[in-house]
């Protein structure tokens, strides 16, 4: 396992203005934000969060069902938020809770009133805009009863910032047939060191979906979320596109733990090395039944690079359905033959198969952000990386 | 159109073709029979140009050109086009988007060719995900009336089809190899209506085991593969008879 030297970078300090209308940001801080799918005209979203360094800058709610504050204004107006608060992610993991823990600098605080359907995502930015900055931000979730959202929240260095460190802390919850769509799109620099440390709790009939987007270069990222599915019927899914060019250390995956009858997962994660290092894990636990749950990992390294896939299926009890599917290897060569003889010759061939494996289709994102992704893969395919 | 002159193919160190000859002129239509490993469909892949058939000996002409080395997206650049028995599924593209780029000559209407082979509700799958057998020839049909061949290669059309596929797929081969692409006609040229049927006809290597193809295309001549030699060429509803008559075992005494 990789190491982050803490000491390299502030945590101390870099305080920011608040920021009333996010179209008054620099063009370059707004490319930066709709990489990470935030618009800054606000249209099309229902709330949005913005942080830069070690201040909470703007945080704005469009619909009634959605609050959306500064962690630290939510601690004050919930008493501390006790119920919530650091109850899924342990405060004392490791050096990296304990800091968050120690020196908070904000993150959003989300609330979907029960019942609301929220119809235009909610957004939020995390972003290091100081070099060397070190950010400490503590996030928390919460969908209420039959309550349904989308998220869309992305992580960026400011055009220019080279190194920084952002230590992130997630706590989701997803109450009784409320449904929320996370949607995490990470833009990174090749200096920057990312240990988000995440976990959410699923009540009855609850749905979680994950969409995971990493296509830029980062210098070391560690994250396994952590999903525990504790009530009857939930469902959750995991989709993730991830691609580590030269210089990029990645430890990633997602653990869903089921333990009430009736539920299912799916982890799907389609990883490609350009040069780079991928540890793909995946884990789902079973402990009730019935359940069913399905862990699949691709992976392509192009050129070089490593890809590690990591599966793990553990039930404990009669009747679970569990089953996983890995791959690491090159593009098929049947798959480029099969387009050659349509007339592509062997680059086409393989650009068309690699842009496909990177499809988000699926996700359902906005238009806009699909659109950043989309010219996203073209760009990396017009480098030399593939 | 296709000359094919002492082929000799190997898989490996293994012959799969020993010194074939065949001649496909343009627009006629080739029945290929023959028992399982005679190799019928290595004919097929070395005429395409797939990785692991080996050329050890003669060569292949299409429209007088040697492409016995050439790469296989030159091969269908020059206008040979051919129909997949087990196609791989591509994550990720769409058939609407793979049927775009069949077509090299310019735009073609994914929508309207689709409807022909009742394969609009898959415009929008990843190709070949989960299809059907019938559903494979339908898509791979689709492929090749967006990408207007002069030459298709058929490997068993009516393999994995059930009879209800396959009057629509034995209806579309035909238009495929009537030329009859749903492409304007070029009323500007002189030829007479049948001289023009003519000239747009494909032309056509079909692979059969059943025959049941013959039924909806018009078959001018065959052969039959065995061991990698051709022999017994004949018409092909006649080779069908024999064959079914007695077997392929007529063709080791006509070899000998």
């Amino acid at each position: 396992m990789s190491t982050v030297d803490l000491s390299q970078f502030t945590f101390e300090g870099l305080n920011r203005e608040a920021i009333d209308d996010l179209n008054t940001l620099s063009q370059e801080d707004k490319d930066q934000l709709l990489l990470a799918g935030v618009v800054a005209d606000e249209s099309m979203r229902s709330a949005s969060y913005l942080q830069m360094d070690h201040s909470a800058v703007h945080c704005r709610s469009h619909d009634e069902g959605v609050e959306i504050l500064d962690i630290k204004d939510a601690l004050k107006k919930y008493d501390g938020l006790k119920e919530y608060y650091w109850t899924l992610v342990d405060r004392d993991k490791d050096e990296f809770t304990r800091a968050a823990d120690g020196n908070l600098h904000g993150g959003y605080f989300i609330r979907v009133r029960a019942g609301a359907k929220i119809k235009d995502p909610i957004q939020s930015c995390l972003m290091l805009k100081a070099e060397n900055v070190g950010q400490n931000v503590h996030n928390l979730v919460i969908i209420e009863e039959g309550a349904e959202a989308h998220i869309i929240t992305g992580c960026s260095v400011a055009h220019g910032t080279k190194a920084g460190a952002h230590l992130g802390i997630s706590e989701f919850f997803v109450k009784k047939n409320a449904s929320l769509t996370f949607t995490m799109v990470h833009n990174w620099g090749e200096s920057v060191a990312v240990r988000p440390r995440s976990a959410g709790v699923v009540e009855e009939g609850g749905k979680f979906l994950s969409n995971y987007v990493l296509l830029k270069a980062v210098k070391d990222l560690q994250m396994y979320p952590s999903i525990t599915m504790n009530g009857a019927n939930s469902v959750a899914r995991f989709n993730s596109v991830v691609v580590a060019p030269r210089g990029s250390h990645l430890d990633l995956g997602n653990r869903v733990i089921m333990n009430a009858p009736g539920t299912r997962c799916e982890i799907i994660a389609r990883t490609i090395a350009t040069g780079g290092t991928i540890i793909n894990r995946g884990h789902i636990g079973a402990h009730a039944v019935p359940s069913k749950g399905h862990l699949e990992c691709q992976g392509l390294i192009l050129g070089d690079g490593r890809i590690w896939a990591i599966p793990e299926l553990d039930g404990t009890a009669e009747g679970v359905e569990l089953s996983h599917e890995a791959s690491v290897g090159k593009i098929a060569q049947d798959e480029i033959e099969y387009l050659m003889a349509r007339g592509l010759d062997e680059a086409e061939a393989t650009s068309t198969i690699v842009r496909g494996f990177l499809n988000t289709d699926i996700m359902g994102l906005p238009d806009r952000l699909q659109r950043e992704i989309d010219k996203q893969i073209e760009e990396l395919q017009a480098s030399d990386a593939m | 159109m296709l000359t094919i002159e002492d082929l000799h193919v190997n898989i490996g160190d293994k012959p799969v073709l020993q010194g074939i000859n065949l001649e496909i002129k343009k627009g006629e239509t080739f029945i290929l029979f023959g028992p399982n490993g005679s190799g019928k469909t290595s004919l097929l892949m070395a005429l395409m140009g797939f990785s692991g058939y080996e050329v050890t000996r003669g060569r292949i002409l299409f429209k007088g050109e040697d492409i016995t080395q050439a790469p296989m997206y030159e091969r269908a650049r020059l206008g040979i086009g051919m129909s997949f028995q087990r196609p791989p599924t591509i994550h990720g593209l769409r058939t609407r988007h793979l049927v775009q780029m069949c077509s090299r000559k310019g735009k073609v209407n994914p929508e309207l060719l689709a409807g022909r082979v009742n394969m609009t509700e898959f415009l929008d799958r990843d190709i070949n995900a989960g299809f059907s057998g019938g559903e494979i020839k339908r898509s791979e049909l689709l492929q090749l009336m967006a990408q207007q061949p002069e030459l298709v290669l058929f490997d068993e059309p009516e393999s994995g089809v059930d009879m209800e596929n396959m009057q629509l797929v034995g209806k579309v081969a035909r238009d495929v190899l009537d030329g009859n692409f749903n492409i304007a006609p070029d009323l500007s040229s002189d030829l007479t209506l049948k001289a023009r049927k003519e000239s747009t006809r494909t032309a056509g290597l079909i692979i059969t085991h059943t025959g049941y193809i013959l039924d909806y295309v018009n078959a001018d001549r065959g052969q039959v593969l065995y061991k990698g030699h051709l022999c017994c060429e004949g018409r092909p509803r006649d080779i069908l008879d024999h064959i079914r008559q007695h077997g392929y075992q007529e063709c080791v005494r006509c070899m000998n």
